[in-house]
């Protein structure tokens, strides 16, 4: 086999691949056999490199030249500039917001200067379709170590000692529970993978399972020779099929090579996955759901105790862990827990990937050691806020989270930290918003997610949820009453001690912690009927300045709805009981004159 | 033990007590909604789904829900902080602002769990307001559906799935949504539903009900040109009198037959009269079936399964269509009173059919159904016009300024009102194995038994079964209850009824026809049931005549009509047949 | 199919791949390796530059020494083809000229195992603009 002197990496992630990257890897093969070099350039498609904010990327192996925004088009000319003249091509280069610079190699670009890859490790960077690469990244070594150097009570003991919680929003203690799943005894037992992530605009998981499915197999089936179970399963939803079709192909792959199936590496000790889908509700990220879908009956949770750690599938010990979780495991084994526990903070270890998204410059999928600030985050990960606007506010822990502020913004992130400060970890969404955000605005779309995603099983998050929504909206609306304010709170509480499941517990959070951080935003809601931010339709009129109108009619000839009304080249002005506030005729106005209070 | 404190008192109880039977235990009541158990039943619905009996448990950071919370060691229990209270509070009036909230026009008024506990909170405001869930309107002839009123305690979808295996009833959309419905919003009347009306049973609200027939009886009385005839199940006179404060286990049949007098029914007749004809029929059947398999003819089936109960009837005919000739041809008591009434008597009395109106009082809703099935017509015109549930009959006394507690004891109108033993105990599950036993074991063995209790197929075991030596020909028998029993029963004959059975009887409800749908409510106490159960044992023992066979009106009624049991007559009459009812998938 | 039947089975199949993805690895860690720099213009090509840097690879493999290999465009000392760049950590880059089997050799042998200075090296006397 002719050995590569370059290696192109294209990410093929949801992201990217969306925006025709694969095309590019068809136009690179094509160039790059047209110059007769097909066996001097390997393309490689990869997964997420995390920088989605400007996919797709395209990275140049070995001098590690970190493309940005390629278009098929560009396939042309990376090959006849980079690889044929050994040119960089200088404007798909990453161009530093602070000083304009462009930026050629990724490790010196602010995006990932503060980052730790654990989970991340092999994302961006191998074949997830080739089991191969993953071998020689040293991947199936743990489980290998584990198999022929371990007991199983070794492996718990050592993922103990790591401190790893469970990534996929409790943070539950990853060691313990394989104990607990461990100690009951069964003819059957089960090591379930929850890849059913539901946060608004999370990705990890997926991510994970786009670019390194084969850390997940292998972490399933450690844990299944851990607890002693033989049969893993993944709980994917449907709407991931990129991911799915990644984790068939590492499936059948596994089972070629003898890694998953009987007898693996002539330990004696058998393991397989299937995978199971899910039509993408969000309650089924809840354990017990979770089960109860696999099980063919309606996703809903139910009480724990029993926890699934001694009645799950089936009836059956099962162990639940998320997919992140699970991609820490191999690191563990191999690295040792010592390792491990020396990243992160005195209760959180290790790393949590988050996915960067709102008016933020640079979104996408970060992993960062546990213990960062908000700060470290949002303004050297991610380059600050987007248009040089204030930042106002963060929300971490999707709709099971809360919004921090400005004082927050030194406080070192863990799960602990979190939750003291009224949000949460969650599955790891991160949502950066500025002044033009408005928080009850905000609360109100946490809460309609909820309210749409509530299984209806309980009175509190059924019942309680669509009040505190409907309550919300006529806040928003400028129909408010302190007394509602006080409601809210009231009714936000109760739904918090009283819901039947993680999920509903946490529901009120995103209202709680804006009541708490934003209660002057509220009461001039309620009190001025104002929306600072300027998002409250309701609460907002537009008025023309009289002195900076010239009369040209601009607005009232663009006015959908006939609100304005004035003689040619004379001050207009708008019929407030008629005007739509839609902002047509503030875009029209060349003098600045309509503005809205 | 546990030992643990509620409210101040230190209590011990066994591990894997929840908080809320500890806490029952130590006399204090936490308040439920959700929640029912009926004890010995097998019947248990906990989802822990609408909060109403959360506690707060020290140390821990939410409220604990006390039905599905287990006790542990040294644990500190508060049932009524002000934040217990404050949360329980809410959460009703969170149920009540999604409830229609007419209680003065609703069917479960001054029955209803959920009323009550309003009441008992205190509530006299609700503080949210927003939109209400609105459904249509749906019903069966036994049940109707007002699912504005669902609370989505689930309590029906456990009976319906779990004990009944029906599967007619779940919980379908999310959230807000979220409400308990037949598959694909069909109507319940083309689901998989049975009408046996446990649903409406154990419902705490009025979002399912009975389909009420009494304006229809109140109005075929008022017209002197009908001549109306009423007959009244074994069960009802065991359980029609707590409707009237009266004590669980009373028995009001004399009460009962002055106070249907006194509404103004022509005639007042005993169902018990045709379980005692039910019993010659059936047990005929059965002894013929026995004699023909023993002959080697392979046409006949064993076991025998008893045909009296129309939940059950439906059950077999839409889940087992493939084993229709197992069951008895016998019609039900209530149909047997029907063509009997129609035909022999109203030919005595010189009534013609149409002019007669037959009105049946039951522990059961599916009786409307079965009355309003076309095998059971004559040109339109059914055997039994109405069939009015226990219930209803008590709303039809109060509504007439009647007390039952004031009506003198009265017999039934004769010929078709004098009864056995054997046929009151028809309203007890293994009641109608045990008549027929009865019967049979004379028949067959031409010896009178000595011992007629048997107290093997007694008591309320879901599944009973038992061998009975015929002088030397041991007959085995079952006696189940629920129907996901019968369903166990039925696929073990289908593969080759390994244990033997010659004959199984079935009834839908818990303890048959005393825990009937059409019962007054028992709110999940099951002592009531038992009661009903004891009451009707003791009616039974108090009776002079105790076997079906020795019933002299029985005896001159085939004399003077049928001739013999399953003949020609009786074949025409009191006999039936079964449908194919399953749903076809049909394949693409 | 190949079927990984002991722990020794896979790192012996890891050995065997790795090497298909080492230059991946060592891009990410090129300041700590040996960083050779092939010019690859038009007159580089024809004098060779693609063979010589084919076997300055299998070189370093034998000599199991980790180096990263780049192409580059013309670096305008055309009069001395092929040249490549040398960049051994700790150390300033140098460029070697008219490279052969020979010389690349001794530069590996001498100069880079050892630090001895090797002739043919051509003196750095320009700025690059875009550093």
């Amino acid at each position: 086999m002719a050995k590569y002197k370059m290696h192109v990496l294209v990410c093929g992630g949801t992201g990217c691949k969306a925006s025709q990257s694969a095309q590019i890897v068809d136009n690179l093969k094509a160039v790059l056999a047209e110059k007769g070099m097909q066996d001097e350039v390997q393309v490689i498609t990869t997964g997420c490199f995390g920088f989605c904010e400007k996919g797709p990327i395209v990275k140049m192996m070995p001098d590690n030249t970190f493309y940005t925004q390629v278009t098929p088009e560009d396939a042309r000319t990376i090959v006849e500039e980079h690889i044929i003249k050994g040119r960089k091509v200088t404007n798909l280069l990453y161009t530093d917001p602070e000083n304009n610079e462009h930026v050629s190699d990724s490790k010196h670009m602010g995006f990932y200067k503060k980052q730790i890859r654990i989970a991340l490790r092999n994302c961006g960077f191998i074949d997830p379709e080739n089991i191969d690469e993953s071998i020689s990244r040293g991947g199936y070594e743990a489980l290998g170590k584990c198999l022929t150097e371990m007991k199983p009570e070794d492996v718990i003991q050592e993922i103990k000692l790591s401190g790893l919680r469970g990534r996929g929003g409790g943070g539950f203690p990853t060691g313990l529970k394989w104990e607990i799943a461990s100690k009951n005894h069964a003819d059957q037992k089960y090591v379930v993978c929850n890849a059913d992530e539901g946060d608004p605009g999370a990705f990890m998981d997926r991510s994970i399972m786009e670019g390194d499915p084969h850390s997940i197999i292998e972490a399933m089936a450690i844990c299944g020779y851990a607890i002693g179970a033989t049969k893993g399963l993944v709980y994917i939803r449907a709407e991931y099929p990129l991911a799915i079709d990644r984790l068939q192909i590492a499936i059948r792959q596994a089972r070629e090579y003898g890694l998953l199936g009987q007898d693996i590496m002539g330990s004696g000790f058998d393991f397989d996955i299937e995978l199971r889908y899910g039509a993408g509700a969000f309650v089924c990220g809840e354990e017990t759901a979770l089960i109860h879908s696999m099980e063919g009956k309606r996703g809903e949770p139910t009480f724990k105790p029993p926890f699934p750690a001694v009645s799950g599938y089936l009836g059956k010990p099962t162990n639940v862990n998320n997919v992140e979780t699970f991609a820490n495991i191999p690191v563990i084994i191999t690295k040792g827990a010592d390792w491990f526990n020396k990243i992160g903070t005195e209760k959180s270890k290790g790393t949590k990937v988050f996915a960067l998204a709102g008016q933020i410059n640079n979104v996408g999928l970060i992993e960062v050691p546990m213990g960062i600030t908000l700060r470290e985050v949002i303004y050297e990960i991610g380059g600050g806020i987007k248009d040089g606007k204030e930042f106002k506010a963060v929300q971490t822990g999707g709709p099971s989270g809360g919004c921090l502020t400005k004082k927050h913004l030194d406080t070192p992130i863990d799960y602990d930290n979190l939750i003291a400060a009224g949000s949460m970890m969650g599955s790891g969404g991160m949502v950066v918003m500025d002044e033009t955000s408005c928080m009850v605005s905000i609360a109100k779309f946490y809460l309609e997610f909820t309210c749409e995603e509530s299984c209806g099983k309980c009175t509190p998050c059924r019942i309680g949820n669509k009040r505190l929504c409907e309550m919300l909206t006529k806040i928003s609306k400028g129909n408010g009453t302190m007394e509602d304010l006080y409601e809210l709170r009231n009714l936000a509480a109760v739904i918090k001690d009283t819901a039947l499941c993680g999920l509903g517990q946490t529901s009120p959070n995103p209202v709680l912690s804006t009541l708490d951080n934003f209660w002057d935003e509220y009461v001039e809601h309620v009190v001025d009927k104002k929306c600072r931010a300027g998002v409250c339709k309701s609460l907002m009129s537009y008025e023309i300045d009289q002195n900076k109108c010239v009369g040209c009619t601009a607005c009232a000839r663009n006015c959908p709805v006939g609100a304005i009304k004035g003689e040619k080249k004379m001050p207009h002005t708008i019929d407030l009981a008629v005007c739509i506030k839609c902002g047509a005729c503030i875009e029209r106005c060349k003098f600045g004159a309509i503005s809205i209070k | 033990m546990v030992k643990l404190t509620i409210d101040n008192k230190p209590v011990e109880v066994a591990e894997g007590t929840t908080i809320l039977k500890a806490a029952r235990q130590a006399g204090i009541n936490i308040p439920t909604l959700c929640y029912f158990e009926l004890d010995g039943m097998k019947f248990e619905n906990k989802p822990g789904g609408c909060r109403v009996c959360v506690v707060e448990v020290e140390g821990r950071k939410n409220l604990a829900p006390a039905c599905a919370t287990d006790v542990m060691e040294g644990m500190v229990v508060h049932t009524h902080s002000a934040r217990v209270i404050n949360a329980r509070k809410t959460v009703v009036e969170l149920i009540l602002s999604d409830h229609p909230n007419d209680c003065l026009q609703c069917s479960k008024s001054g029955d209803c769990e959920l009323q009550t506990l309003a009441q008992k909170l205190g509530i006299r405001e609700i503080p949210f307001k927003g939109e209400q869930s609105t459904y249509k309107k749906d019903s069966t002839l036994s049940v109707e559906r007002d699912m504005d009123k669902c609370i989505m305690c689930r309590r029906c979808e456990t009976m319906c799935n779990k004990i009944q295996s029906v599967g007619a009833l779940s919980a379908v959309n999310r959230g807000f949504e979220a409400v308990v419905s037949p598959a694909f919003d069909q109507p319940l009347s083309e689901s998989s539903c049975i009408n046996c009306g446990q649903c409406v049973q154990v419902c705490p609200v009025g979002a399912l009900s009975l389909v009420d027939n009494v304006a229809d009886v109140m109005k075929a009385i008022a017209d002197p040109t009908k001549t109306v005839v009423v007959q009244t199940a074994p069960a009802v006179r065991v359980a029609l009198g707590e409707e009237f404060g009266m004590e669980p286990g009373s028995i009001v049949t004399g009460k009962m037959a002055a106070a249907l007098r006194r509404l103004g029914f022509n005639y007042v007749f005993d169902t018990d009269w045709s379980a005692d004809l039910t019993i010659m029929e059936e047990g005929t059947e059965l002894l013929g079936r026995i004699g023909k398999v023993l002959g080697g003819d392979k046409t006949a089936k064993l076991p025998i399964f008893t045909s009296c109960c129309p939940g059950w009837v439906s059950f077999y005919e839409k889940n087992f269509p493939d084993m229709l000739e197992y069951p008895s041809t016998a019609k039900s008591p209530q149909q047997m009173f029907g063509a009997v009434a129609k035909n022999y008597f109203a030919e005595k009395i010189g009534v013609k059919r149409e002019d007669m109106v037959v009105v049946s009082i039951m522990p059961c809703l599916a009786k409307k159904s079965e009355a309003a099935r076309e095998e059971f017509k004559v040109n339109g015109n059914p055997d039994v016009d109405f069939s009015l549930s226990t219930r209803e009959l008590a709303h039809m006394i109060k509504q007439c300024n009647l007390n039952l507690n004031d009506m003198p004891d009265e017999d039934f109108d004769s010929p078709l009102g004098e009864s056995t033993g054997a046929a009151v105990i028809f309203g007890a599950t293994g009641g109608v194995m045990e008549a027929a036993v009865r019967t049979a074991y004379e028949v067959f063995t031409k010896k009178k038994l000595d011992n007629i209790d048997f107290e093997v197929l007694r008591g309320f075991d879901g599944v009973k079964t038992a061998t009975v030596d015929f002088a030397g020909t041991p007959i085995n028998v079952a006696v189940v209850y629920g129907l996901n029993n019968a369903r166990i029963i039925m696929e073990e004959v289908r593969d080759g009824n390994p244990r033997g059975f010659h004959a199984v009887e079935v009834m839908a409800c818990p303890g048959g026809c005393i825990g009937g749908a059409g019962q007054p409510y028992h709110h999940g106490d099951s002592s009531i049931i038992r009661k009903r159960m004891e009451a009707t044992y003791r009616e039974d023992a108090g009776k002079p005549i105790r076997k079906s066979h020795e019933n002299p009106s029985i005896i001159a009624i085939y004399k003077e009509y049928f001739g013999e049991p399953c003949g020609h007559k009786s074949h025409e009459l009191l006999h039936t047949h079964y449908f194919d009812r399953s749903k076809k998938v049909e394949k693409e | 199919m190949t079927k990984v039947k002991s722990l020794a089975d896979l790192k012996a199949m890891r050995e065997k791949f790795q090497s298909n993805l080492d230059v991946r690895e060592k891009s990410n860690n090129q300041d700590e390796m040996v960083q050779i720099k092939v010019a690859m213009a038009t007159c580089g090509i024809a004098s060779g530059a693609k063979q010589i840097m084919e076997y300055m690879m299998e070189k370093a493999d034998a000599m199991k020494i980790r180096a990263v290999f780049t192409q580059t465009g013309c670096m305008g000392y055309c009069h001395a083809e092929p040249t490549i760049e040398v960049k051994v950590p700790g150390r300033e880059p140098l460029v070697f000229g008219h490279v052969d089997s020979k010389k690349a050799d001794e530069i590996f042998e001498k100069y880079i195992v050892n630090n001895e200075m090797v002739d043919g090296i051509i003196p750095v006397n320009y700025e690059v603009i875009d550093k």
